[in-house]
């Protein structure tokens, strides 16, 4: 450690003789006002209550909290600490508002949206200089950023609401909206939930965080004044155990938060199964990748900006750098070098770099990370800077000499510290970045398009920023991969959060008699049939005497195998009859189905999309040729008419057909920010899927599941029906005729809960399917938290497949990929 | 000769309790010029800076170009603000801008070299850092934005991508550079910021006359009513400020 920023505050102290400011040509202080945020809490008696239908609410009895500035620990207000009690009223008003605001025409939403967003506007510095001291951020930050973002969601979201009756026809509201949100941005973070969310049709009680509760309480106030009806936006503040709570009320439909990875987990858990939606943006370990074709001085801010943004109390934070070694020595010196200029100082000086740090218990965890930091080996390097001793402060930190396996590289510190590491290729760079179990964000710096293009695409990450960082925008949706969460806020994509297919009701399962997981995924290996059982039924017109006994397998890695367990089970008609003997899968098929799988996703994602067009248009072809033998098969294993099933094979036939059509017509669209350049979306695939069938029309529903999931680029394990495998199995034949690449598809047969079971205990799996009963969607939600793979499942509610919004809609595209906004700057001509 | 040694009213410099000295960086002039402002500012200790080169467009033979150096400083110039070669700018001909430049340099003598870039002719950024260090390769001691008689004359943009390739050939070579945008810089609070963007991008060693320098003719009536301002708390009229 070559310095420490010591904090000195004769040094600190600015000139007042004007000659000596001619001589010294320092920066003197620029304080913003306090007044007007002074008055507004004056006016509330530094106490606040909970803002329930349009209402200030002081119910007897309530504990409540202080609220501190970080910069200077002046005692703000004193807010309540909500009880149970207070969050059944609160969700019984939202229930009472959401049946008018979900009947009000999109039009008179927007009109309300943009009504909060004029407010909000005409009350800018007020809300700018109380987030800036509630929060500890720079008044220069929460100004152009965080308030800026706030009215600009509000703006954005009124058009969608406008447009919903036509963009989102085939989607409605989902109900009451609990949304817990972190202290990091507060404003912004409750632009991000509640606009998208009214903008649909939806009413919200936001809990926001304890650190941070004022601005929300201010934006509630704009609220009532700006015309919004009682009921539809309700802040309630109180300790994280009602947060938790709130979730897991009975009548809350949606529950959508910001913050930890492991208290998204632990929501994700608590709601597992209940038929709620849930959005979840969580931790990250952001990867900044600086080539030596980079504009370095520009790449040096571009750092600057990445990690101290905030304090670094960014989830994107771009807290882990990669220099590419020719110019790693360099790129060091400059930086510190800039370094040695930043100016913290407390919030609302507006001459400064950066602020406080929220609390005195994140400034704690901050620090022990740089000690774990120090103690594991790696160099500690801080510039000697003045740092205000009033409050919770750090000055910049910047940590050498780590290794990928360093506790700074691996964890979110959440804090202003700065990893470093070099490598020497292009390669080398994308495998560091993609080295996490996070994905939300990426930055790019080089000024070489193709090298910048080459790694936007490689980064897994669901934002890219090339030569930027931390650029943000309504109409951009922002949201990550793995343990980032999923969903994503902001653009229209963001919109898909907040509705529900209109068809489809709020799923109410009943999961009263949860069995443990482990009697649910049991299985037993089957045995042969007894001897007593029916003969075996053919499908074929031959005789008994000729029938050729058929040996069914699974298909792995484009290979008919015999399974692992090397057990059979029966497959027989409904009146009993044997069809066949089908392989009764274990933990090692599903192993070798997903390493296959794996192997095949990068070929199969990147493969031109006419391709993929072309192989699916071939397998329905080649379905084509088999009409009448899957119709036969199908009558026979499920007792269906002769012409009930050819209308199901005709069916399934189309649904390849119209999948197929949609290979090359949904890769994104470039977003209309407000930015000098091009925000382009770009719709990835998800990865490997596993798909876990319905037994409801076995044909179909199967075709239904694999076809969306392979046109947008995945490979998938699946599951067939357990009841009824045959037709899922008859078409593998079809795949390997019709040039389907190898591991593309893969199809496993067995007890499906228990195969579902190892699909959503395995690590290496972007995402599971689940079309099962309401106990095995409870138990894919529960174990899927652990690592936060994307869950789609029915709550053992069964769809209609021939039904075309039930079984080809929008949302199969919607949970079929993985959405990437790619930041794309211009800026050559300097004018 | 008061108002040559002070540009700002003396009362205003009272009240504001400075006593040091202010005088203007230089007084620049077309070549025919030399002598007189030589002649006016004798004495004063202010140097009589000279434009060259055919000034502004620079479209004269190269023989013409360096006798109009020589002439002024034989006239008592002792800095040359001379216009670089646009056409070999646009057209990549680095080598022969060099070589040009430096033909300037060594008729210059004694007298300091001022580059004048034109940067609102030269369109994009990377051509703005690629003339600046090929002036600074060639022996320039100040690079500038703009002759003042472009479209477009000193931006941001433009001075940071400046100051930056003085940065980069100071780290180098050892060598400081000065700068000077000049042209449309007419009040105190975009002077500020490029106080500010010279403090950031350079350092405080950059905040003196002998490297930075705003060539802006209009700015100080705006500047002595800002610091009217700062000393009595009112806002100030232009016409109670003599003209600069």
């Amino acid at each position: 450690m070559s310095g420490s920023a010591t904090a000195t505050p004769s040094a600190a102290k600015p000139a007042t003789d004007i000659n000596e400011i001619f001589a010294k040509m320092s920066y003197g202080p620029a304080p913003e006002s306090q007044a007007a945020v002074n008055k507004w809490l004056q006016d509330h008696g530094r106490k606040f209550g909970l803002f329930i239908g349009n209402q200030w609410v002081h119910p007897e009895g309530r504990s409540y909290m202080k609220s501190v500035a970080p910069a200077t620990l002046e005692v703000l207000a004193e807010t309540m600490q909500a009880t149970r009690e207070d969050v059944d009223v609160t969700v019984v008003a939202a229930r009472t508002a959401f049946n008018t605001w979900s009947t009000t025409p999109g039009s008179t939403r927007a009109r309300i949206l943009y009504s909060i967003a004029r407010h909000l506007q005409k009350h800018f510095k007020l809300l700018s200089v109380l987030e800036a001291l509630d929060n500890g951020k720079p008044f220069v930050e929460s100004m152009n950023a965080d308030v800026k973002l706030l009215v600009r969601h509000f703006y954005y979201y009124a058009g969608w609401a406008q447009l919903c009756e036509t963009e989102m026809a085939e989607y409605a509201p989902l109900g009451v909206i609990a949304q817990v949100i972190p202290w990091n941005f507060p404003l912004m973070m409750l632009a991000w939930k509640i606009a998208p969310a009214l903008a649909m049709g939806n009413t919200v009680i936001l809990k926001p965080a304890s650190a941070t509760r004022l601005s929300a309480l201010l934006f509630a106030e704009i609220v009532a004044e700006a015309g919004v009806p009682p009921g539809v936006i309700n802040i309630l503040t109180g300790p994280g155990s009602i947060g938790g709570y709130l979730c897991a009320h009975p009548d809350v439909d949606k529950v959508a938060f910001t913050g930890s990875t492991e208290i998204g987990q632990g929501l994700r858990k608590s709601i597992s199964g209940s038929g709620k939606k849930i959005s979840l943006e969580l931790g990250g370990k952001s990867p900044v990748l600086v080539f030596d074709s980079a504009d370095l001085d520009a790449a040096v801010e571009g750092v600057i900006q990445a990690i101290f943004f905030n304090q670094g109390q960014v989830c994107c934070a771009g807290s882990r750098l990669l220099v590419q070694e020719s110019v790693y020595t360099k790129f060091i010196e400059m930086l510190k070098f800039r370094l040695g200029k930043h100016r913290v100082t407390v919030s609302l000086d507006k001459c400064t770099d950066m602020g406080a740090i929220v609390d005195a218990e994140q400034l704690r965890t901050v620090q022990s990370y740089i000690d774990i930091a120090r103690e594991e080996g790696c160099t500690v390097w801080q510039p000697e800077i003045v740092v205000p001793t009033s409050g919770y402060f750090l000055p910049p930190t910047i940590i050498t000499n780590v290794q990928p396996v360093s506790r700074c590289v691996q964890e979110e510190i959440f804090g202003p510290v700065l990893c470093c590491m070099s490598f020497r290729v292009p390669s080398e760079a994308y495998a560091l970045a993609n080295n996490t179990k996070f994905g939300l964000a990426s930055s790019v710096w080089s000024e070489n398009i193709n090298l910048a293009l080459e790694a936007a695409h490689a980064i897994k990450s669901g934002v890219v920023w090339v030569n930027s960082h931390n650029i943000f925008d309504a109409a951009a949706g922002f949201g990550g991969y793995g343990e980032s969460g999923f969903g994503r806020e902001g653009g229209k994509e963001g919109l898909f959060e907040y509705v529900r297919p209109s068809w489809q009701k709020r799923p109410r399962p009943d999961i009263s008699k949860i069995r443990d997981v482990r009697e649910w995924s049991a299985a037993t290996p089957a045995l042969p049939p007894a001897p007593t059982s029916s003969p075996i039924a053919s499908t074929s017109t031959s005789p008994a005497s000729d029938h050729v006994d058929r040996t069914w397998k699974i298909h792995i890695g484009g290979k008919q195998r015999r399974s692992d367990s090397n057990h059979y089970y029966t497959v027989k008609t409904p009146k009993g009859a044997i069809l066949g003997q089908v392989p009764d899968c274990n933990r090692k098929d599903i192993r070798d189905a997903v390493e296959a799988a794996n192997l095949a996703q990068n070929s199969w994602a990147n493969s031109a999309p006419f391709l993929k067009s072309q192989i699916m248009y071939y397998i329905a072809e080649n379905m084509q040729c088999r009409r009448e033998e899957f119709a036969s098969r199908l009558s026979t294993m499920t007792g269906v008419s002769m012409e009930e099933a050819l209308h199901e094979v005709d069916l399934s036939i189309d649904r390849m057909f119209y999948w197929a059509s949609y290979t090359d017509k949904n890769g994104g669209i470039v977003q209309e920010t407000p930015w000098k350049g091009f925000t382009i979306q770009v719709n990835e695939p998800v990865g490997t899927i596993g798909i876990v069938c319905p037994n409801n029309n076995p044909l179909l529903s199967f075709i239904s599941l694999i076809a969306p999931a392979i046109a947008r680029g995945n490979t998938i394990i699946v599951v067939p029906s357990s009841q009824f495998p045959l037709c899922a199995l008859d078409m593998y034949q079809i795949f390997d005729t019709s040039d389907l690449p190898p591991g593309v598809i893969n199809i496993v047969t067995g007890v499906a809960d228990h195969l579902a079971k190892v699909l959503v205990d395995h690590q290496n799996l972007r995402a599971v399917w689940y079309f099962g009963s309401a106990e095995g969607s409870y138990h894919v939600e529960y174990l899927a938290a652990s690592n936060m793979k994307r869950t789609w499942v029915s709550y053992g509610q069964v769809r209609d497949w021939s039904d075309r919004h039930q079984g080809s809609g929008h949302e199969f595209l919607h949970h079929a990929c993985e959405v990437k906004n790619i930041w794309l700057p211009v800026g050559e001509t300097a004018f | 000769m008061i108002g040559y040694e002070s540009p700002v009213r003396q009362d205003i410099l009272t009240k504001l309790g400075f006593n040091g000295k202010i005088t203007v960086g230089a007084v620049c002039v077309y070549p025919s010029r030399v002598k007189d402002a030589v002649a006016a500012l004798k004495g004063s200790g202010i140097p009589v800076a000279s434009v060259a080169t055919g000034f502004p467009s620079g479209q004269i033979p190269l023989e013409l170009r360096l006798a109009e150096i020589k002439q002024a400083v034989a006239d008592g110039a002792r800095e040359i603000d001379i216009v670089i070669n646009r056409h070999y700018a646009l057209t990549g001909q680095w080598k022969l801008l060099y070589d040009e430049v430096k033909q300037m340099r060594a008729a210059c003598g004694e007298a300091h070299l001022k580059t004048i870039l034109a940067t609102g002719e030269l369109a994009t950024l990377t051509n703005i850092r690629k003339a600046s260090l090929v002036c600074m390769m060639a022996g320039a001691d100040f690079i500038k934005t703009s002759t003042g008689k472009e479209r477009v004359n000193a931006v941001i943009p433009v001075g940071i991508t400046m100051a930056r390739a003085i940065r980069d050939y100071y780290m180098r070579t050892g060598y400081k550079v000065g700068f000077k945008p000049a042209g449309g810089i007419r009040t105190a609070k975009e002077a500020t910021n490029w106080l500010a963007m010279m403090k950031e991008e350079l350092g405080d060693e950059w905040l003196n006359n002998q490297l930075f320098r705003f060539g802006a003719s209009s700015l100080v009536t705006d500047l002595e009513r800002q610091l009217w301002h700062n000393a009595t708390g009112e806002y100030a009229a232009d016409h109670y400020m003599p003209l600069g």
